[in-house]
């Protein structure tokens, strides 16, 4: 597919520098509020309902998959009150398993594909590690951008494979991860994140999770911002996952506030916000433990997966 | 030309730092003839709840210490409060009364010694081998039951918590402690001690306040393994037994006298059955 100017004329468009100072000032702000009570316990289960449990191990199994899938189907099995997570979040080749585990569960199942971690597979081959994931049942598929184009000043060059991965991955919700903490500055993060958006991603991602840093609050934020100018000029609505290295309630709150400020309640919903995680499941659960009975409580009572 | 005041701001012992409260609060605390001595933190339950964190945190590396070493981690917690003895005594002078601070001091430091040297005995002396019909060792040994929680005495301010610390970090545990009420400096000068001696971040975390406030928090928590009740007001104890009951906890309750019964006070025996070859 050839690329045309007016693909990414929008992208020039909307343009615009970060002030990289001012990002981490206001998500900074962001993060000092205070949120008690009732508002806390619908964060937290705001935060469980767009959470996308995630195991992308070498030593993943069909067992770790199974317990994993009920899991994210009954986060909480004494508390009725815990929805469901959004998503389980897996490599392909475990796609058909938990897809025929998780059917009519309401829990998608997200795949990732396309090279992932690195992303510098061909690109023939990541599509069909797309096309092979879809086909075996994955709702959602998260490729990550190959950095290396991107990095030389190949805009075209992502514009394509992102192009081309939207077409591979059809019906199912496409996820782009941007790696961001390979980026190197926030220009490009906001540059890369609008790339995508005009190429077809229907959510963009900060991190595989795989390298560090992974997602940051001024990163959601620059992230968000994109979403909010990309929306402003062309109408479509675009998602927002941060993944990486968010493990604790405290953190998975910030976010959902700068979700809200951002880009306002809208985006306050699984379809258009989602959080990937493995450890921070547990600790959204104790802390809604905590709210219901009054008592601080011990990881022991969790399942480890 | 004179010098300004250098003063000590009287903090927390959290995972081995010195934070203030994250809710900003202080109280004043007195002489033992009731003037002014100075803001101490006043902790709270958010506090409490990131020291046993940080406990938890530290519990299994210091568990894994051999009993040896321990020994010597808790020697040396004897040596930095000897290098500074004069300056605990002007503190428990402050705080208890000038009469017999000098000997709460050297007690204090003496205490530490004592259950240093138990460190690699309580196994062999408390454990055994127990006889059993079959052709097997049954032996019995201590472990390190986790994360204790400590409520020191309210007096003598600086003895009555290192009687209770002592023991519980013998037994190889962790601790959050809510030292006395009234007269809680002198533990924070104790923690600038252990924060100086080998003994890793998070093994000991002292929260200062109000024990009305902290005690509760500390005995409800259920990643709290014991609770030491030495310094809970008789009224409140049946408070502190029922919510230490919701996770079992165990519930440590000081000895007259001292014996490594009070050190196996704070941990779990242990039984394995091993065949005995042929």
């Amino acid at each position: 597919m050839a690329v045309t100017t007016s693909d990414l004329e929008v992208v020039d468009r909307i343009g615009g520098a970060v002030d990289a100072v001012g990002a981490a000032q206001r998500a900074a702000s962001l993060a000092t509020r205070s949120i008690k009570r009732e508002a806390k316990v619908q964060g937290l289960q705001l935060a469980v309902r767009c959470c996308d449990l995630t195991t992308l191990e070498g030593s993943d199994s069909p067992g770790k998959i199974r317990q994993l899938a009920a899991k994210a189907m009954r986060p909480s099995p004494a508390d009725p009150a815990v929805p469901h997570v959004a998503a389980l979040c897996i490599y392909p080749r475990w796609v058909a398993l938990a897809s025929e585990l998780l059917r009519d569960s309401g829990v998608k199942v997200a795949s990732v594909a396309g090279g992932f971690p690195s992303g510098q597979l061909p690109l023939d081959l990541r599509l069909r590690e797309i096309e092979g994931a879809v086909a075996d049942g994955a709702d959602e598929i998260d490729i990550v951008i190959g950095r290396g184009a991107f990095l030389a000043g190949d805009d075209e060059g992502l514009f394509h494979e992102v192009t081309a991965s939207k077409n591979a991955a059809g019906p199912a919700h496409l996820k782009v991860i941007l790696e961001t903490g390979e980026l190197g500055s926030f220009d490009r993060v906001r540059r890369a994140a609008l790339v995508a958006m005009a190429a077809g991603a229907d959510t963009i991602k900060t991190s595989t999770g795989k390298i560090s840093p992974a997602a940051t609050l001024p990163t959601a934020l620059v992230m968000a911002e994109a979403i909010r100018d990309f929306w402003d000029q062309t109408g479509r609505a675009v998602g927002l996952k941060v993944a990486g290295g968010i493990r604790s309630s405290k953190d998975a709150l910030r976010y959902l506030v700068i979700v809200k400020e951002t880009l306002g309640d809208d985006w306050l919903s699984p379809d258009r916000f989602r959080i990937g995680a493995s450890s921070l499941l547990n600790d959204l659960l104790m802390q809604i433990d905590k709210q219901r009975t009054g008592l601080y409580s011990d990881p022991d009572r969790y399942t480890i997966d | 030309m004179s010098r300004i005041d250098v003063r000590k701001t009287y903090k927390l012992f959290i995972g081995g730092t010195f934070p203030r409260s994250e809710s900003g609060r202080t109280y004043e605390v007195c002489d033992v003839d009731g003037h002014p001595l100075a803001n101490a933190v006043r902790g709270s339950r958010k506090d409490v709840r990131d020291a046993v964190t940080a406990a938890r945190k530290a519990s299994a590396a210091w568990a894994a210490v051999t009993g040896y070493n321990r020994g010597q981690i808790l020697y040396r917690v004897a040596e930095i409060m000897e290098s500074r003895r004069s300056e605990l005594i002007a503190e428990v002078t402050r705080a208890d009364g000038k009469k017999g601070a000098e000997d709460q001091v050297d007690r204090a430091v003496d205490t530490w010694i004592w259950y240093a040297g138990w460190t690699d005995k309580t196994a062999q002396v408390m454990g055994g081998i127990n006889p059993v019909a079959g052709p097997y060792f049954n032996i019995t040994s201590p472990e390190p039951i986790g994360v204790v929680g400590i409520v020191a005495p309210q007096a003598p301010s600086l003895l009555g918590l290192v009687e209770r610390l002592a023991p519980a970090l013998c037994a190889g545990n962790a601790v959050v402690a809510i030292p006395s009420e009234v007269r809680p400096l002198v533990a924070i000068s104790l923690a600038e001690c252990l924060a100086t001696s080998d003994v890793p971040h998070g093994v000991v975390n002292l929260i200062t306040g109000l024990a009305g406030e902290l005690v509760p928090a500390l005995a409800s928590h259920l990643d709290v393994d014991a609770i030491d009740v030495a310094g809970v007001a008789p009224d409140a104890l049946t408070e502190v037994e029922v919510a230490a009951a919701e996770n079992l906890k165990r519930i440590v309750r000081p000895e007259p006298r001292r014996s490594p019964h009070g050190v196996t006070a704070f941990m779990e025996m242990k039984t394995v059955w091993h065949p005995k070859g042929t």
